[in-house]
């Protein structure tokens, strides 16, 4: 089994009102030094079997396609693959 | 003339939509996400709403549904096709309609009676208006904000694509204060306002958003 994350984030020059949102909290928190906050998109993507570079550019092509829209989102994918012995997740 | 309004799960506006195309004197079609058919019809509405919830993005899930693979080429042949507020979000993630809409500005849900001034008034939704003509016609968005690239923006204003503007303070953040624009040919619009919400004076804020619908309802070809 191989589980493949994908991060989504609004590009750096796209306005993030939530994210804004989020500063301002923390602001009234008393955080202080905090400069910026960004919110973004996690997807965690469980796969059965190999993952090969087949599959992999698959999941490429469905991040830019679907789960990112690339007029205003960058996505970064990173592959976690888990072993399973005797049940157990390792 | 036939006229088809998709309803997707989460469609808010698509009773209003067809209501308005039948005060402008057209026949409605109610056309369902599910289908792979336009059932004929001469042009489309994607209408107002949460399609999908608006999970993900909005617009975003809507774009796969079965029946946008044929309203997509269908656009691209020249059909005309309204995407009212959800609906402008469903063509931007189409690709129909460059740049993309995100959550506005001010953070909070806008609901107002809004003046619009009409830039385009040869597109196939806009042909029976006059360019710079005054309309109020209601707004209500959360994820209203458009945004594209400068080259887009530069583009789009060059080519006589943003088809309105707003007027009297920008709602959500737009750029350039856009309130709708279209495609090359001018038969795809794309708008966050609703005019579906403003063809009878007893529910709503005038009759200004008949005349999309009396433009492409309209004999005269309206498109570039």
């Amino acid at each position: 089994m191989a589980r493949v994350v994908i991060d989504v984030m609004l590009k750096s020059e796209i306005l993030d009102p939530q994210g804004k949102a989020v500063h301002g909290a923390l602001d009234r928190l008393g955080y202080a030094g905090v400069v910026d906050v960004r919110q973004g998109k996690r997807f965690e993507i469980e796969l059965d079997g190999v993952l090969d570079d087949a599959r992999l550019a698959d999941i490429h092509r469905l991040a830019e396609s679907l789960l990112s829209n690339p007029v205003i989102e960058d996505y970064r994918v990173h592959v976690e693959t888990v072993h399973v012995e005797d049940g157990v997740d390792v | 003339m036939r006229i088809g309004v998709v309803t997707f799960p989460g469609s808010l506006d698509d009773g209003d939509a067809r209501r308005a195309v039948e005060v402008a004197g057209g026949e409605s079609v109610a056309l369902w996400h599910g289908d792979h058919d336009l059932r004929g019809v001469d042009a489309v509405v994607l209408p107002g709403g949460f399609s999908y919830g608006d999970y993900l993005r909005c617009g975003a899930i809507a774009r796969f549904a079965p029946v946008m693979d044929e309203l997509v080429d269908a656009a691209r042949g020249g059909l005309p096709v309204l995407g009212i507020c959800n609906g402008f979000q469903v063509l931007c993630e189409s690709h129909l309609l460059p740049g993309a809409l995100i959550r506005n500005a001010g953070r909070r849900f806008v609901c107002r009676d809004q003046i619009l001034r009409i830039e385009n008034a040869d597109t196939a939704w806009t042909s029976s208006y006059a360019a710079a003509q005054h309309l109020t016609i209601p707004l209500k968005n959360g994820e209203g904000g458009y945004v594209a690239d400068e080259a887009t923006l530069d583009r789009l204003e060059g080519e006589g694509r943003v088809v309105a503007r707003y007027l009297g303070g920008n709602p959500n953040g737009s750029l350039r204060d856009i309130a709708g624009i279209c495609n090359e040919r001018g038969n795809v619009v794309g708008l966050m306002p609703h005019p579906e919400h403003a063809v009878e004076a007893l529910t709503g804020p005038g009759t200004d958003g008949l005349g999309f619908f009396a433009s492409v309802l309209s004999p005269v070809p309206a498109t570039r």
